[in-house]
């Protein structure tokens, strides 16, 4: 432009060669590096350390079912078995429960009696794991043993998925308590995708004729679904990956049992109870190798999670 | 007609109580907790459970004194390390992000937030333990503190894109250059936010037990020192509660409940933080 031409830079004034800008914008990069290195390191661990166990088993580490350290045969399927049957279980429960609770706190609660009670229910999600654990072996498992499942066993004992002892410590137990510890993020984050839905949906609904309940599942509920089916997901890494709970109440079963009321083990609680224990490499090895199957289970279902919340909420920082 | 009509109504009331049901049920899960918590630990909780050692199974009495310093110990540690790793790189993604890097950084950031704690707890004893030879707090510091790092990361991340590009562009316009303007009003700006998200993270990581089961494990005594094992509170409820002695478990319920009542507190003061207005300035 002209006025460039016309105000030529001044010699008097140097132009500036160091802002310091440079260096503000190098040192935060390291650290947010850092974060890529940190992901980098646990990965590459998680690899160099199974190795004994990968060479030795191969394929065979996710399909056999035995476990035994003492002829040094490490077989994980019990584990996954335990961590899929639990984790399914818990969601049964939570999902109905959490995406019934959300509807009520979303459509129907007035605003103040629904934002007191969503702030109660993120200080569930607070709790710690562990004192989850602590009320479950002495209030959840004593109920179980005594009422729910000789209940339920009286009623559909016949199945194989209800027979067997009951022990009060099993799958049943665990599942009952992942439920408790994933419907905090299924009502908050599928509260927030019904929030995010347009009035003039309900709105057009309800002008058509529609009952309130009618506008919310055939109006709103499918204009919300991506976030809702997202926060399933969360919720199912973090059932997938929970491990003081579901270790203090699952039973220390290493094998597969048909009823939901035997005693079993997920791969989160074989870690936690056999770490410290394991001598010899290979052992060690095999409960790193099963780190590295539940990581690689909880990213791939964590990934869906972000990718489908990203899509319904737009803003790509899901309340995680 | 009128049959269909009132079969609609039946199913509109049903379905919307149940949902009120599902919410009621949810909710009260919380009181349920804390409930059995107070019942069963409040009468534990004496000044004694703060200041005393534990004492073998058997013997009736003790406390958790050294697991409560252990935690702080462990817990601190991971702040120091986590809270400015993660402060840092959330300045970097709100502030100077250009479009792929920042992008990769926030997703890697979410996945690490999403790694099971007893995968941290791996990593950090294959990191720390396994060349130091020995259990440490240190090693627990660590674990605790890569779980930190991403949670403040991305809170540091939202609190500072929430300031409005008005001071940014009336700092800039008054001659600051970017690091200044950064440091002097966005970052006081988002203060408030900053903070409220540090609490939370760290609330979150000291009820932790998982990732420190095999890197801090646990002691009976006063550790003398960061690389020696510690016992921490989480650690100590988990092998208190699984343990078949009545007493064992009377501790359980109390450092449970000194816990929850710690973590819970820092929750509800960090969100009336967040609650009262927005984190702007004066």
């Amino acid at each position: 432009m002209a006025t460039s031409a016309a105000v030529p830079r001044s010699p008097t004034i140097p132009k500036r060669r160091f802002s310091g800008d440079e260096l503000a914008y190098g040192f935060t990069l390291i650290f947010a590096l850092s974060i890529i290195a940190i992901t980098i390191l646990l990965v590459w661990q998680l690899w160099l350390h199974s190795a004994a166990s990968r060479e030795k088993s191969g394929f065979g580490f996710i399909a056999s079912v035995m476990w035994d350290p003492v002829t040094d045969k490490y077989g994980a399927l019990p584990f996954i078995y335990g961590t899929v049957i639990t984790s399914f279980l818990g969601l049964l429960i939570s999902v109905p429960l959490g995406v019934g609770a959300a509807i009520y706190l979303s459509e129907l609660a007035p605003p103040k009696v629904s934002d007191t009670l969503t702030f109660l229910v993120e200080l569930l999600a607070a709790v710690p794991s562990v004192i989850l654990g602590l009320l479950a072996i002495f209030t959840l498992v004593p109920l179980m043993r005594d009422y729910i499942e000789p209940a339920i066993q009286k009623v559909a004992g016949s199945l194989p998925l209800f027979s067997g002892h009951i022990f009060g410590y099993g799958y049943f137990t665990a599942g009952v308590i992942l439920a408790i510890m994933t419907f905090p993020y299924i009502i908050s984050v599928s509260r927030e995708a019904l929030m995010a839905v347009p009035r003039e949906q309900r709105e057009a609904a309800l002008a058509l004729g529609a009952t309130h309940w009618e506008s919310t599942w055939q109006a709103v509920l499918p204009f919300a679904k991506l976030g809702i089916i997202g926060s399933i997901f969360l919720a199912l890494a973090r059932a997938l990956g929970e491990t003081m709970a579901v270790t203090m109440v699952i039973g220390n079963d290493n094998a597969i049992h048909a009823s939901l009321f035997a005693p079993g083990q997920t791969i989160a609680a074989v870690i936690a109870n056999e770490f410290t224990e394991a001598t010899g490499n290979t052992y060690l090895s095999a409960l790193v190798e099963l780190g590295l199957v539940l990581f690689v289970l909880t990213m791939l279902i964590n990934g869906l999670a972000q990718m489908l919340i990203m899509v319904t909420t737009k803003k790509g920082s899901a309340k995680a | 007609m009128i049959s269909r009509n009132s079969r609609r109504n039946v199913v509109n009331n049903v379905m919307l109580a149940l949902c009120g049901v599902c919410a009621i049920l949810t909710v009260s899960t919380l009181f349920l907790i804390l409930g059995f918590l107070v019942y069963n630990g409040g009468k534990s909780v004496d000044p004694g459970f703060f200041t005393k050692l534990p004492l073998p199974p058997g013997q009736v009495g003790g406390g958790m004194g050294n697991a409560i310093l252990g935690s702080a110990e462990i817990v601190m540690l991971a702040a120091a390390i986590g809270l400015p790793v993660g402060f840092f790189a959330g300045v970097y993604l709100a502030e100077f992000g250009g479009r792929t890097l920042p992008f990769v950084v926030r997703y890697t950031a979410d996945l690490l937030n999403g790694v099971p704690s007893i995968v941290i707890g791996i990593v950090a004893w294959t990191v720390v333990v396994v060349p130091m030879h020995h259990f440490s707090a240190l090693a627990g510091g660590m674990a605790l503190s890569l779980m930190l790092i991403p949670i403040t990361a991305r809170s540091t991340e939202q609190f500072l894109l929430e300031v409005p590009r008005s001071l940014r562009e009336g700092a800039l316009a008054l001659g600051a250059n970017k690091w200044r303007t950064i440091a002097s009003v966005i970052v006081p700006a988002a203060r408030k936010g900053i903070m409220t998200g540090m609490i939370l993270g760290v609330a979150r990581i000291s009820g932790e037990t998982a990732p420190l089961l095999f890197t801090s494990l646990n002691n009976q005594y006063w550790s003398t020192g960061l690389s020696e094992p510690t016992a921490s509170l989480p650690v100590m409820i988990f092998t208190h509660a699984v343990a078949p002695y009545d007493d064992w478990h009377r501790q359980a319920w109390a450092a449970g409940l000194v816990l929850l009542a710690l973590v819970l507190l820092a929750n509800i003061a960090a969100r009336m933080v967040i609650s009262r207005g927005t984190s702007l300035p004066r």
